[in-house]
């Protein structure tokens, strides 16, 4: 007998089931729904990922995103994922920020080398003053995991209440992205006398710039 | 399994720097989870609590339908599932990838699951690097000991602690500052996440209608270990399943909250097979190891199969007076606390640690902070049922059945009662405080018997 079918012939044994019986059926999911309103989002958004330590800008319209960016990248190296909201905003012409970054190779290098690494969310979530963001050819998982700095750039849009209405919008993740990364906060830990230290392994500064007329 | 002498719990009992780290190390984590789930925070919190409970009970009464579906689904996105019976089989299956891939060195997330099997040492031993990369493990792994909380790993070590550590085994000049010993172990372990063939993760949720996984963490290390490497392996019990990601909305809002008072830990990560057509990075191969280690054995029992419901958040070790006086590594096997009870003698047997569900006052703490509702100290007073079924079994015990038997004599006829309680309140001081007694007085005041019994002073009454 193999190691799944001795599994689960143990389990059927242990719960008395036969192999083909169906499960009854489930409760619709339990999704709190957002009461608040949407107007109110963006201020949410900011406070609570600024009680997280992250540093949040808001800007009237897309131009407005590079400034700040230089601002924040000056002197140093950046690597941008290739989302069309970032060219949009205008950060191809950008020469301290490498994008258009294809290679698997060229990008872990990229990544390992750069101060700041600069993406585009595809939600935040207001509640918990999260970055939601889906891997794609658009968006690599390590530009918001190996630089130091992690900036995002937010289309006011984008913006949903909580988990649940993250849950609401995309029922099934699995079917738009191999991965999905909840980001809430800088990265941190307390493992050494329950001390809190920011960027142990993922970036220590979160940087969100949020756009609101887009 | 070893037993735990006693002489090691006394001496935990009596280092005063240790007892103050558990106690305000637990303290805090519960003032944060209370205030995470206070009313004001989290209204429905009472409500995620009965869906979480009404979720788990039915996915592990129907774990072998959700097991296939999950199974189907992982294969569907490109990764393959691979049952394991044992600890054994787990590290065949790793060792066996590793040699076909050439694979020398592996980065791995905290997981409790390969705690359990002693992955790291099984794999060490055939000359594969597998390095811990949560701060808190690698530390222990240096080390060489194991976790102390489910949580907080390293909870009763100190930075100086942590610089003998560093010191012996990185060579480095001593470092007593926090900050500067997360950059060095930053440092160190960015090289292994870059050379790194193989990610090994943990999974808090296994997610069956996406064959999805779920891990969540603080640090970005799990991320790492699937990002990073070509090849992502996670392992995880098959108790872990949940039916839909939309469930995850229940259980995502209890877990941190009970375990740290985050509304969520910094990443959560769902991830379902291998990277996708265009995607610039991700793993190319993805597996995720189901271990069953005695697991289907707990579900032979309708009441304690709860036991399973477990999302590890380790809020009833913070709140268990029992964990907060004798910490992690007096318990006999990787899981502590409340959980560690009334797991570890379900999977290694009542006899052998029979003493576990004693260790506990029955204060209820632990059941009415579990994010899943698991019903702790009904399922100990089972166990302890069984562990004196199979001491009588065994032939021992004896003496504690005819105390139990003379008591029950006792309180059924009255006039040899009465004559009891006058001679106990007359000579009960003189009883030498040896044996059971003295045990039990060598932690408590032995309370005075009154000089009059409550019949004598109701009789008086009646006189008057």
């Amino acid at each position: 007998m193999t190691a799944r079918d001795q599994i689960l012939a143990d389990i059927r044994a242990g719960l008395g089931r036969a192999g083909s019986a169906k499960p009854a059926p489930l409760e619709a999911p339990l999704l709190r729904t957002p009461q608040k309103d949407r107007n109110l989002y963006v201020q949410l958004f900011v406070q609570n990922l600024e009680k997280l330590s992250g540093k949040v800008f808001v800007v009237p319209s897309p131009d407005q995103v590079v400034p700040i960016l230089a601002d924040l990248v000056r002197g140093k190296q950046a690597v941008a994922s290739n989302a069309p909201f970032l060219r949009t905003c205008g950060i191809g012409g950008f020469e301290q920020v490498r994008s258009d970054l294809t290679d698997r190779e060229a990008l872990r290098e990229g990544c390992a080398k750069a101060d700041v690494g600069v993406t585009c969310v595809d939600y935040a979530l207001a509640e918990t003053g999260s970055f939601v963001m889906l891997s794609s050819p658009d968006e690599a998982r390590l530009i918001s995991l190996l630089p130091p700095v992690h900036v995002a750039v937010i289309p006011r849009s984008r913006i949903l209440a909580n988990l649940d209405e993250l849950f609401a919008t995309l029922p099934k993740p699995a079917e738009q992205t191999s991965a999905m990364a909840l980001i809430t906060g800088p990265s941190r830990t307390a493992d050494i006398e329950q001390i809190l230290i920011r960027g142990v392994h993922g970036p220590g500064e979160v940087v969100a710039i949020v756009v609101e007329n887009c | 399994m070893a037993a735990i002498p006693e002489s090691q719990i006394k001496q935990t009992l009596g280092d005063s720097r240790l007892q103050l780290a558990i106690y305000s190390s637990t303290q805090r984590l519960m003032d944060h989870r209370a205030a995470a789930v206070a009313p004001e925070r989290l209204p429905e919190y009472q409500d995620l609590r009965t869906r979480a409970n009404a979720l788990k009970r039915h996915t592990i009464e129907n774990l072998d339908y959700y097991l296939e579906q999950f199974e189907s689904n992982v294969v569907a996105h490109g990764g393959k599932v691979v049952y394991c019976r044992t600890g054994d089989e787990v590290a065949d299956f790793v060792l066996g990838l590793a040699k076909e891939r050439a694979a020398r060195l592996i980065v791995k997330s905290k997981s409790m699951t390969t705690e359990e099997i002693h992955l790291n040492e099984r794999l060490e031993r055939h000359q594969l690097e597998a390095v811990e990369t949560d701060l808190g493990e690698y530390i222990l792994q240096l080390a060489h000991q194991r976790p102390y909380h489910i949580v907080a790993p390293a909870l009763h070590m100190t930075r100086y602690d942590v610089a003998d550590v560093f010191t012996e085994n990185l060579g480095i000049a001593k470092e007593v500052v926090p900050e500067n010993q997360t950059k060095i172990a930053r440092a160190t372990l960015r090289e292994k996440f870059l050379q790194a063939h193989i990610g090994i993760t943990g999974a808090n949720f296994l997610v069956a209608d996406s064959g999805a996984i779920v891990f969540v963490e603080n640090e970005g290390n799990a991320r790492l270990s699937h990002s990073a490497p070509k090849i992502h392996i996670a392992i995880a019990g098959i108790e872990k399943l949940i039916p839909r990601a939309q469930d995850l909305a229940v259980f995502l809002n209890l877990l941190a909250r009970s375990a740290t008072g985050q509304a969520l830990s910094v990443y959560t990560s769902f991830v379902s097979g291998t990277r996708r057509a265009g995607e610039i990075d991700g793993p190319d191969e993805f597996y995720v190891v189901l271990l069953d280690n005695g697991r289907t054995k707990l579900l032979r029992d309708p009441e304690k199969r709860q036991s399973l419901y477990c999302i590890r958040c380790g809020a009833c070790l913070n709140h268990c007076p029992v964990y907060r006086k004798i910490g992690g590594h007096n318990y006999p096997w990787v899981y502590s606390g409340p959980i560690g009870a009334i797991i570890t003698p379900q999977f290694h047997g009542v006899a052998e640690n029979g003493w576990l569900p004693f260790a506990s006052s029955l204060c209820g703490a632990c059941a009415e902070v579990c994010p899943v509702k698991i019903e702790i100290p009904r399922v100990l007073l089972k166990l302890r049922s069984e562990v004196t079924e199979a001491r009588r079994a065994q032939g021992t015990g004896g003496w504690e059945r005819l105390g139990f038997r003379a008591w029950a004599w006792l309180m059924t006829h009255p006039g040899a009662y009465l004559l009891f309680a006058s001679l106990g309140s007359k000579f009960a001081g003189l009883m030498p405080k040896i044996g059971p007694l003295g045990k039990w007085a060598s932690q408590r005041e032995v309370p005075r018997l009154a000089p009059k019994s409550f019949h004598t002073l109701w009789e008086e009454r009646k006189r008057r």
